[in-house]
Parts: C-alpha cells; structure tokens; sequence
C-alpha cells in the first residue's frame, strides 16, 4: 500500500527577537490511506506546528517551512495558497482543539456548515442546508433541524465539538486531522466524541492524525504512534511497539509519568526529571540528554556530543537514541 | 455521618450551599432565578488527609473549594476549620483562620503577580500575617524554595522567568509558607504536561508526609485523583453522589455516575483498553438554573427508573466510610461490553424543552443572558 501522506524532512522556524525557533526540525513520516496516526508530544513538542504545516495554516511570512508534504500524490509545500486552499476543507479538514473559538460567535451554525459546502461546491442555498442538517445528525446532534439555526452559545461544550466535526467532514475529506481533538472536554463527552470519531472513520475511511498529549486517547484511537521531542520524532511503531517495547528513554518516562487507573495503588510516579529545553538554544547532542538517566550509559560521552539519528530497531519502529539494543531493554526494564 | 474515631478533623464541611442570583437585563435588573452551584454539600478532611473532590465542568466542585476560603460566600451551610467556625465571619475575623488554610491554583500564570519577584510572593503570607519565622522571612523563603525544588538564588526573578511546572512550585511554596493545617488544590496540576504533573504530585505527597497537611484535592483527572487522594468524593451538578475511601471507590464503585466516570477514562494501554467494559452516557450536563427533579443524575442515568424522575435520593452509608446518594446503587460488577446510556437524541434537551440552555434562561421571564452576581465574590487573597 503506498502513503497516502508523506511528510519528507520538514523544517519549521520562526524567526523571533531573541532567535530562531525551531518548532518542527527534520521530521518525516507517512500514513497510509485510512489508518490513524497519533502525535504524541507534550507543548513545545512541536506536534500542532507540524498539524498547521501540513494544512498549509502558517502564514509564510513568519514562518520558514523546507521540506515535502505529499498528500495523495501531490506537494503541498511547493503549491501555492490558493491551491492549498482549494484542498483544504475539500481534501483534508481540520478539527481545532478549542470548539468555542474556532466557531463564528455571529453565525449560525448551519450558516457556518452550508459555507463549508458552498466553498466547495456549486449547490443551491436548500441543499446546502440539507447536507449540513445530514452532517449534524451524522455526528449525533438531537434535533438538527432545529439545531441548524442555532448560535454556538446556545450549544454545550460536547455539542459544539460535534459540530466541528461535522465541518470537518461534510465535504468528506480523504485526510482529517484533529488536534486535541477531546482535550477541552469533559471525561464523560470526550469518550462519546472519541467513540463518533471511531465510528465516523470506519464509515467513511477517512485517513486520521490526531495530534494530543493524552496517552489514554492514543491507546483508543492509534494504529501507529510517533513521539515527539523538542521539534523532532524521537519514537516511531506500532501502537503496540510504543506502549509495550517502548526504547527511547523519553517515551519510557512518559510512560512511567501518566497516573493511571489501573496501576498499583500505592505505587510512586516515576517523573522525568527537569524542564523541556529551550527551542531557541537546543543542548547539544541528544536534545533529551539534559532530562535522561540513561546518558551515562554510552560510552565516549555521545550523547551530550552527537545528534542521534532515528534508525530502525526492528521493521516499522524507528527510534533517536545512542543506547544499544541491550542497554533500551535494561532501560525499558528499570522503568517499569 | 463521619464516624466518630481518633481522626483530627481538620476541615468539616456540612449542607454548603451557593447559589448565585440570575439577573434579568435593563437598568434595574431583577433576580429572577438561582443557579444552585453547590448544593448541600457535606465532607470532611482529616488531619494528614488528602479527600479528593472530584467531577466535570460546572459540577461545583471548584465553588466548593472557594466558598471553604470564603473567596465566594456561601448562601448557607456550616464550614469549620480546625474548630473554627468561618461561615459567618468578617474579613477581619478571617485573617487569623486563612493562617491555617491556604490555596493553590490551577493556572500557575494567572495567580502570580507578574510585578512582585519570587521572594516578595512566597514571602507575602509572612508580611500579611505579621510573623517573623525563626531567622527572618529572607532565609525562610530560601528553605521554602529549596524545599519545593527551586533554586533558591533565584529568589528576586519574576514569575514570567520561570516555566509552567516552576511558577506551581511558587504557588505551593506560597501555600506551605505558613505550615497550614489545610491546604485546597483546585487543578493544580491540570495545565502541566504529563512529566510535569507527576513531579508536582510527588512533590505535594512529600510535603504532605513532612508537614502533615492535609489536603482538598480538586481535579476532573480522576486518575490524578487516584494517585494522591486518601479518599473520594464525587460530584455532579452540585451534589456529592458517592464518597469512599480510594481503594473502595477505584474497585466497586456503586453510583452508576462514578461508574461511568470511571469506564470513560482511558487507560494507556490499547489492548486492556480495548476489552474494557465501557458505559457511554448519553448528552451532556444540564443546565444548573433547571436542574432535573428527583435524581439529578437521571437525565443521563442508564438504570434510572421511574422513582429517580420524582424522588430526591438521600446519602447511605452502604458500608464504612462508603456513602452513595443513589435508589439503586450498582452492588454488582457490571458486565463487559458497551453499556450505552439513555440515547443523547432522547435526552439532550432540544429547543422549548426545560434544560435547554438557552431556553432555560429565556422561561425565566424574559431574560437574554444569565449573569451571575460579581458582587458574591470576593478577590482578597488567601
């Protein structure tokens, strides 16, 4: 099966007064058509740049982006905003974190969802109307007759973030990425959109990032997971491959970080020591170095000198670290 | 209700209510309805305890932690720390109580004053309580700020120099300056990444064995929740429903809110996720102005039944320290699968009927907005 995304060594930086950020640097990844992707990476990680990126959401002129992004063939980097803008909406759709801002506060949500349609497609004002109240009852809105004349105000939290995935899908997009897709939400409605998300990909075959911080989520959603660190993929596999042959030393403190309800009840988290780098001023050989308790262990100081490249440790796992393969076992070993 | 046992009571908290006055528009507005935040709600804190508060946005429990403080003022109930009864007290008779009492917030970059430096802040309490600790306030602040994980030479940089996990440092050396008794947590550790928030954890627990505070944990992560608190209260729509003791709660929980609470958490761990059993409760929470009758959980309650619809359900005691506020509380393990709740079509309120947020506001007698009265609020600090 070919990738139906491709990233090729994307570069992402904003130059700023106090130097040059390095948001995404060198990442590459692909996913093929119909499969999910998870992001993982906490702030500054670099996941919702790469999401803006691939979306072509960043404006150029503060913005300095190399590097390819292929979707279904052709590169959105080297097309221009008008025609990344003809795809956007069409052929990918994105599903914001926040449901309350991303939403017009004057229109009415039907107004919102028939502009998405008519954007598109040369549709009468009626039937517009009709596929927006079709995409409010896909995503289980109560009502959406009704509903459709609605301001956002009027509507719930969980209710709004259906409506942003109706936006999203209503012009069934091939690629749909949703960033924090359930973050805002309460536990209760995060596992019902969780759940519509689950259900609306297997109708529709839609291909899916989800970019988050929430391993829990990940673990529902995910075929394949990539870790992100200070800008760059520091862990690629399967779902399963991360959560339970875990080798780069920050996807092990992660893990071992996350309270979970089924851990031993008196037992200790285990926190990644100190703070994530600056993306201005980036340490010098491994960028995890300054937080691992592992670094020690590799001979010639390498991990304080030398960027690690990401390598396969077995087919479809890729991982950024200097330690052997005995040495990530021992280490998987120690940390749970 | 609390058996009587050896335990130090540090907080007891006994029918808390707070309702806030909706306003109707124009230039002499009228109260026309009352948001019942929280209502009647009643627990306790021992000494060396941590009680975790636990329930979704607009449940009360962060109304709860603040009316405590008295940073809002409650409309009724009794709150007494360490003996004291603070519900009807003035400001000044406060100050000596807010000694033993302290808060720590949520968000680490609203509750620090961006002018005044790291020592000024963590020293405030000292100034404000008139104590001069054993050595000076300088060098106390210093061992405080060793003591929470920061580097005490830092002592005259200002909050926007400091990360997101460092400025909760600041907020709970500020909070342990005084070595209270009691100390209310509202999400301090919800804006952190996840290898922030476990320091913060580990560091609270440590503090917690050291000065032998006790805690109000307030949290929506109930896995958060589980790793710090000694026991757990669960809240919804300004009610506690269930309380027991955190290994009891975790394992046979009986309010079929806790419950589904408890199978919407995911775990990190896709195959043990994946054959988990899983309740889906339909719609969303309604709206406080109009709250259910009966049972408020009933709207959203996959074994509701018609006495739920009309009847107020009391707090039973169903076993030591395990207390559920249900007619019919789940004794039995439920069974795999997906439980689904009441369908959210059917459920979730739709235009013209009550519960309907925007409605709701409008049966009210013509009013375009809920306001709720600032005024009921008080800003003095902790």
């Amino acid at each position: 099966m070919s990738a139906f995304l491709e990233v090729k060594d994307l570069h992402v930086s904003f130059p700023t007064g106090d130097g040059v950020v390095r948001a995404v640097d060198g990442l590459s990844f692909r996913v093929d058509k119909g499969r999910t992707l998870a992001i993982v990476g906490e702030s500054g990680s670099g996941k919702s740049v790469t999401a803006q990126a691939v979306l072509g959401l960043l404006n150029r002129n503060f913005a300095d982006i190399t590097g390819q992004v292929w979707l279904d063939g052709q590169d959105l980097i080297a097309m221009s905003d008008d025609q990344v803008r003809e795809l956007r909406g069409e052929a990918m759709a994105m599903i914001f974190q926040d449901p309350m801002s991303s939403l017009h506060p004057f229109y009415r949500i039907g107004d919102q969802l028939m502009e998405a349609v008519r954007t598109h497609h040369k549709v009468s004002k009626q039937e517009a109307r009709e596929r927006a109240i079709d995409a409010l009852k896909q995503v289980g809105i109560p009502a959406p007759e009704r509903r459709v004349d609605d301001y956002p105000h009027q509507l719930s939290g969980g209710m709004r973030q259906r409506v942003m995935i109706a936006m999203a899908l209503i012009n069934s997009p091939q690629l749909l990425v949703a960033d924090e897709p359930t973050t805002a939400l309460d536990v209760t409605v995060q596992a019902q959109i969780t759940e519509l998300m689950l259900k609306l990909q297997a109708e529709t075959g839609t291909t899916l990032i989800i970019i988050t911080h929430d391993l829990g989520v990940v673990a529902d959603m995910a075929d394949e997971v990539t870790v992100m660190y200070a800008g760059r993929a520091v862990e690629m596999g399967s779902t399963d491959d991360i959560y339970y042959r875990p080798e780069m030393p920050y996807t092990l403190g992660l893990l071992a970080s996350v309270p979970r309800l089924d851990s031993d009840l008196n037992e200790r988290l285990d926190p990644i020591p100190g703070n994530p780098p600056s993306l201005i001023n980036l340490p010098p050989g491994c960028v995890f170095n300054p937080r691992c308790t592992f670094k020690d262990e590799v001979p010639g100081n390498r991990c304080t000198t030398e960027r690690p490249e990401l390598l396969a440790s077995s087919a479809g796992h890729l991982v950024r670290c200097h330690l052997d393969a005995a040495q990530r076992v021992a280490a998987r070993e120690a940390s749970t | 209700m609390i058996e009587a046992t050896d335990r130090v009571e540090v907080l007891r908290v006994e029918d808390l209510r707070v309702y806030f006055p909706v306003k109707s528009r124009g230039i002499f507005p009228r109260t026309v309805g009352q948001i019942k935040a929280v209502d009647g709600v009643s627990l306790s804190v021992g000494q060396g305890e941590t009680l975790g508060l636990v329930g979704e946005s607009g449940c009360g429990k962060s109304t709860t932690g603040r009316a405590i403080l008295r940073l809002i003022n409650p409309t009724g109930g009794h709150v007494v720390i360490n003996g004291t009864e603070v519900a009807g007290m003035s400001r000044r008779q406060l100050r000596p109580v807010r000694k033993q009492a302290q808060m720590i917030f949520q968000d680490p970059y609203n509750a620090l004053n961006p002018r005044h430096t790291v020592g000024s802040i963590i020293g405030a309490p000292y100034k404000i309580q008139q104590i001069d600790p054993p050595g000076g306030a300088r060098t106390a602040v210093r061992e405080i700020m060793e003591r929470v994980g920061l580097n005490p030479e830092h002592v005259n940089r200002y909050p926007n120099e400091f990360s997101g996990g460092q400025r909760q440092r600041i907020g709970i050396a500020r909070a342990i300056a005084l070595r209270p008794k009691l100390i209310i947590c509202d999400e301090p550790v919800s804006a952190l990444d996840v290898s922030i928030q476990a320091q913060i954890i580990n560091l609270l627990q440590d503090l917690q064995q050291d000065f032998n505070v006790s805690y109000l944990f307030i949290a929506h992560d109930l896995a958060v929740v589980r790793q710090i608190a000694h026991r757990v209260a669960v809240m919804y729509l300004g009610h506690i429903v269930e309380t027991a003791p955190r290994s009891v709660l975790y394992s046979e929980p009986m309010h079929p809110y806790t419950n589904a609470l408890l199978s919407a958490v995911p775990i990190p761990d896709p195959r043990k996720q994946s054959e988990r059993e899983r309740i889906l409760l339909g719609g969303d929470l309604p709206s406080p102005i109009n709250p259910p009758s009966g049972c408020v959980f009933h709207t959203r309650c996959f074994i509701a039944q018609d006495r739920c619809r009309t009847e107020v359900p009391q707090m039973r005691t169903m076993a030591p320290g395990h207390e559920v506020a249900c007619h019919f509380p789940i004794t039995e393990p439920l069974k795999g699968g997906v439980i689904h709740g009441p369908d959210p079509g059917l459920t979730a309120p739709v235009p013209g009927e009550p519960g309907y947020w925007s409605e709701t506001v409008t049966d009210l007698g013509g009013v375009g907005t809920s306001r709720l009265d600032s005024a009921n609020s008080t800003d003095e600090g902790v």
